[in-house]
């Protein structure tokens, strides 16, 4: 079958030229480029350290790098939890009818511009905005709501609920029926089921559906910079700064690299942990 | 009753969620007819200002048309890109087939800012950065392996034994491709080319970085939101909105219409 001929290679080849041309090239450029200098703001290629040693060795990269990688992990379990009540609810006790509604309708936030949904975040939660405003009526508040890491998560999760209520629901869905009927049979109380019998079935999806959650708030500037007030920056927005204001595209490298192997190493942790075969007892 | 009672409590939980997800949109379409410049409660009076502002703003047309001929491009590239991948795959074992997929696959799953960034800096250097064709070429690398997904799927459907049997009926594989597969995959192939122009309807990271001067209509809210509280943005928004629900319940129209006559054929 896998002969090599005009017609199998006419249906294989493209997507490998574009790939290599357009995604592979630019990210290994990219590598390269972080080892490249800037002399009076023009780029020189050349292999040293400096922006390296540079980055690394400054204070606000770091707490940049820790406030990212703790906002992401935060939105991650804030958007695990909250999605898994819905999640369950639509995998196990709603009619077919509602659960096919409830997934047309979680789809349709994809189809809306994020940004356009921030920006009407910063202005219900202003402080002279719709909620306090609302609260304000039975005399509390106003409170601060922009300009605050409570912000940034609620721009995280509005970017990555609906996904993750998704991929929970699919994940729960598929969790063999019989076997929770087995469980409840055999005298396990609802939670127990819950903890010991469904969510180990499903496991694989709960962490593919965080993984997701993760990499979008990790790399999402909008949230951050808008609700957030971007004080201090995270490292999307370091980068942004970086390559526009400062033209510095070497140092920006240097940042977009660190946000990489990070992600990698958390990828490759989660789908360890996500295909592992559970310790026999 | 315990039980109807935690079913009771997980639906409004359910509605809870789902005012969170909408609140946004919801907000944006009535404060794009609302006359105050910072909207509150209790509400200005009913206008419809911030469109007539849009309408006449020619940056509007320009940054529309951008994006108008962006996602048409990039979704018959990606399309074309995602079909000849799946088909591939359908088809085909071989080498290095594990490798062949994850470069296919792989785009969705790097942040869309360290794109940006890469392709900035690699379109700079091989000459092709700053044009309208950039963000397109851009685009297709991001969108094709979504593309290359619905078909996939929709291949796994396929009796394996058609495609052998119109070859020992004398057709050639050329033809038996364009007159068996491609119409097989013709829904999803339709689907991508709707989901794959969404996308890049949607992406603000890299067409903001690679485009140069040519805005497109994401590009332009970027801009407008950095500047001031400024509700064009929601008016901007809504339409652009009704524009792509509208497509996408077309789009499913269409194919609850052919489903329903195939039903009917089969009757």
């Amino acid at each position: 079958m896998s002969r090599l001929n005009a017609y199998a290679l006419t249906w294989r080849l493209p997507i490998i030229i574009w790939q290599i041309l357009f995604f592979l090239g630019p990210l290994l450029f990219m590598i390269a480029m972080s080892f490249f200098l800037v002399k009076n703001y023009r780029m020189i290629e050349a292999f040293e350290f400096k922006n390296w040693d540079k980055m690394l060795s400054r204070g606000y990269v770091w707490d940049s790098y820790w406030l990212t990688l703790g906002m992401a992990a935060l939105s991650t379990a804030i958007a695990s939890l909250v999605a898994f009540p819905a999640a369950f609810f639509l995998a196990f006790k709603s009619s077919e009818n509602l659960r096919r509604w409830a997934i047309f309708l979680l789809i349709i936030p994809f189809f809306t511009s994020y940004l356009v949904r921030t920006f009407s975040w910063y202005v219900i939660l202003a402080e002279s905005g719709v909620i306090n405003a609302l609260i304000g009526n039975i005399g509390l508040g106003p409170y601060t709501m922009l300009n605050t890491k409570f912000g940034t998560i609620v721009g995280y999760l509005t970017l990555t609920l609906p996904l993750v209520v998704i991929l929970q629901t699919v994940s729960l869905a598929n969790v063999d029926k019989t076997l929770i009927q087995a469980a409840q049979n055999l005298g396990c109380s609802p939670w127990r089921t819950i903890r010991a019998v469904i969510i180990p079935a499903a496991k694989a999806g709960l962490i593919v559906a965080a993984l997701f959650c993760f990499i979008l708030s990790f790399g999402d500037f909008v949230a951050p910079y808008y609700l957030g007030g971007s004080k201090p920056p995270t490292l999307p927005i370091l980068i942004i700064d970086t390559t526009k204001s400062g033209q510095q595209w070497p140092r920006a490298a240097v940042v977009a690299v660190m946000m990489m192997v990070t992600l990698f190493t958390i990828a490759f942790a989660s789908i360890i942990l996500a295909y592992r075969k559970r310790a026999s007892k | 009753m315990r039980g109807a009672a935690i079913n009771w409590t997980l639906r409004v939980y359910l509605l809870l969620i789902f005012t969170f997800v909408f609140a946004p949109i919801i907000f944006s379409v009535i404060f794009s007819f609302n006359s105050d410049r910072f909207p509150t409660i209790p509400l200005g009076s009913f206008t419809t200002g911030w469109y007539a502002k849009i309408f006449a703003d020619s940056e509007v047309w320009e940054a529309a048309r951008n994006s108008l001929i962006v996602s048409l491009c990039t979704c018959v590239l990606a399309t074309i890109l995602g079909f000849c991948t799946a088909y591939s795959d359908y088809r085909y074992n071989f080498k290095f087939k594990g490798p062949y997929l994850a470069l296919v696959l792989l785009p969705p799953t790097i942040p869309l800012i360290i794109m940006a960034l890469a392709m900035l800096a690699w379109f700079s250097k091989i000459g092709v950065s700053g044009q309208l064709w950039s963000i397109i070429i851009a685009h297709s690398v991001l969108t094709a392996p979504f593309a290359m997904a619905i078909i996939r799927l929709r291949l796994n459907q396929i009796d394996p034994n058609l495609e052998p049997a119109a070859w020992n009926l004398g057709a050639s594989e050329w033809r038996t491709m364009r007159e068996v597969i491609v119409p097989f995959c013709k829904p999803a192939i339709i689907s991508a080319l709707f989901l794959t122009a969404a996308i890049s309807f949607d992406e603000f990271a890299v067409a903001w970085f690679v485009s140069g001067l040519n805005k497109t209509i994401p590009v332009l809210v970027l801009e407008i939101v950095q500047g001031n509280i400024d509700p064009r943005v929601n008016a901007i928004g809504t339409f652009v909105f009704f524009i792509s629900m509208t497509l996408v319940i077309l789009a499913q129209l269409f194919f609850l219409a052919r489903l329903n006559t195939k039903a009917a054929a089969h009757d």
